[in-house]
């Protein structure tokens, strides 16, 4: 019983955590990044700052009437945002927030986050098609090619903690760092590797393809109309944060911070260092997003094909030599 | 108590499905997905047998892991070759890909 | 009991979907109901200790070949298939021997008695599967890395255009 209020309490605390700290706040920080990348004010009219901008934004989308396009297929067309929204959320899971602070310290912590994110893109791909709208299934095509692509050089960086840590659960790897000295070429290659493929894989620019809205109109959810097109936008948030935190996880230490904060404890102390390097991250993803011009498709995958991949499997064999060789 | 047997009933009817896409289908994309089910099921069976009748070396996730990899090789090249003879017959049903040469 | 109803939950979503997957006349909607069918098995796999292999089986089966399989449907014929005839004069005969293998699969697993282990699984999957690999069962590991680089080659090769 105990068990059960504890998985009630914790989907109900993430899934408010990803619906106000992520979806709406990051969307937000975009729009105000964008704005000083660009040297604009940004939002500024609802609430303090414009800060209510978002919620503002929310309440007329839960206003506005749902729009099914002629000869769309109406079943997949309402499954694939609810597909790419729980994928999103779903990832939650194995984040660790703070020294035991997590839903469920899994075995297979990683692979288990890199699993139900590649889930996302059945998602879309199905989004693209059910649409009837040749832009849109352009845009799930592009964005199944490119997550596929991209989930390899993804996999194989975190592949290199997991052989320099000796484990899969996300919590066992922040406890594993600092990493011994000695690894750091290789963990220094896997963390760039990363940062690209995350980059590709949360579809943002320089490689959002998929709803490059000079040539695609907006890709796939070019057909969806407000509450469906927010649950897009709850996906892709959730899932920048959840691959930044994964970062951050993976590379920047986790909930350690450089100093405890005096007063409030170990838990407190955890959850604010994590956060603080997570939006950190995303910031700088918002940063690379407003600065750099967008790939050509096939740029996108040679990139990937072409460089990450033999980097990441060559930076993987240089992990085991190390590890070998420092007995 | 779930037992052994009743992963066993649920995998049977699992290949039961998967061979009556593989007998009926005309799409070959669709024959191939009976495939797939029917290699699912043999999973089910590979991992079923580990836990409840011999746990040692976990020999039957070994089984069930090379068959998952064979399945992703089946399903690069078998579809390699669906979108070759798309190409050039414009065709995927089965029963129209009849050339032995073209 | 909780895991009675969670077999009972994965099996109903396993043989619901595999339905679709066997019979919509869409070829979308089959490839799109195979992936409940696979989720279930992965949730059969975390119900039998199989942790690892349910990982493994969403981020290829589920997250890579699906994908795959979908890509090509929509390559291909996508909804234009609708129009041409999904199955072939093959089905009554094609349902007799489904039901018939079914029946005899049934009756002799269920018939048959057994052995049951006294022993349990090792405590952590993931590492019990990489030692079984890298030590009984590393020749079989070995053949399997020559055959995906094969096929490897053998899907690019197939695949492309002829300049």
């Amino acid at each position: 019983m105990a068990e059960v209020i504890r998985i009630v309490l914790s989907v109900v605390i993430v899934f408010t955590f990803v619906a106000v700290g992520v979806a709406l706040f990051l969307v937000l920080m975009e729009r105000k990044v964008s704005a000083w990348v660009q040297a604009r004010i940004g939002p500024r009219h609802v609430g303090p700052y414009g800060a209510l901008q978002t919620v503002a934004d929310l309440l007329k989308l839960l206003q506005k009437e749902h729009i099914l396009p002629a000869g769309a297929d109406r079943l997949m067309f309402a499954a694939a945002p609810v597909v790419v929204a729980v994928a999103a959320l779903l990832s939650y899971v194995v984040l660790p927030w703070g020294p035991g602070v997590i839903v469920r310290d899994l075995g297979v912590g990683v692979l288990y986050f890199t699993s139900v994110l590649s889930l996302e893109v059945v998602g879309i791909l199905t989004a693209g098609w059910a649409s009837n709208n040749k832009y849109a299934l352009l845009g799930g095509l592009r964005s199944a090619a490119q997550m596929v692509s991209y989930e390899l050089p993804l996999g194989f960086s975190i592949l290199t903690v997991a052989t320099i840590t000796g484990t899969l659960s996300t919590v066992r790897m922040v406890e594993a760092q600092p990493y011994p000295w000695y690894t750091y070429p290789s963990v220094i290659v896997a963390g760039l590797v990363f940062l690209v493929a995350a980059t590709a894989e949360s579809n943002r620019i320089p490689f959002d393809l998929p709803e490059a809205e000079s040539e695609l109109v907006a890709g796939y959810f070019s057909e969806y109309s407000p509450l469906r097109f927010a649950l897009f936008q709850l996906g892709e948030y959730g899932s920048l944060f959840a691959t930044s935190a994964l970062f951050v996880t993976l590379f920047l230490g986790g909930w350690r911070g450089p100093f405890e904060l005096p007063l409030v404890g170990p838990v407190v102390d955890g959850i604010f260092w994590f956060l603080l390097k997570t939006y950190a991250v995303v910031f700088f993803f918002m940063w690379v997003r407003w600065t750099y011009p967008r790939f050509r498709i096939d740029q996108l995958l040679n990139v990937s094909w072409k460089l990450l991949l033999p980097v990441s499997l060559a930076n993987l064999l240089l992990a085991g030599l190390l590890i070998a060789g420092s007995g | 108590m779930i037992g052994l047997e009743h992963y066993l009933v649920s995998s049977a009817l699992l290949f039961a499905a998967g061979l009556f896409a593989v007998l009926t289908r005309r799409n070959a994309v669709a024959i191939l997905m009976g495939i797939e089910l029917m290699l699912n099921a043999a999973n089910i069976n590979f991992v079923a047998f580990t836990k409840f009748v011999s746990p040692e070396l976990v020999r039957g996730h070994i089984a069930a892991l090379i068959v998952i990899a064979l399945a992703a090789c089946e399903a690069a090249v078998g579809l390699a070759l669906v979108i070759s003879a798309y190409r050039h017959l414009e065709t995927v049903q089965v029963d129209e890909i009849n050339l032995m040469k073209w | 009991m909780a895991e009675a109803v969670a077999f009972y939950g994965l099996t109903a979503v396993a043989l619901g979907a595999s339905l679709m997957v066997v019979l919509s006349r869409n070829m979308v909607h089959a490839a799109v109901s195979l992936i409940p069918v696979l989720l279930a098995i992965a949730g059969y796999y975390v119900l039998l200790g199989a942790e690892f292999l349910a990982a493994i089986q969403i981020l290829i089966y589920a997250g890579a070949i699906t994908v795959l399989i979908l890509f090509v449907i929509l390559l291909t014929e996508g909804a234009t298939g609708l129009r041409v005839r999904p199955r072939n004069e093959q089905v009554p005969l094609g349902a007799i021997t489904c039901l018939v293998l079914a029946a005899l699969l049934i009756a002799v697993l269920t018939r048959t008695p057994w052995p049951q282990t006294r022993s349990s699984l090792p405590e952590y999957n993931p590492g019990a599967v990489g030692e079984s690999f890298l030590t009984a069962y590393v020749l079989p590991f070995e053949a399997m890395s020559l055959l995906i680089v094969a096929c490897l080659v053998g899907a690019i090769v197939v695949a492309r255009r002829e300049e």
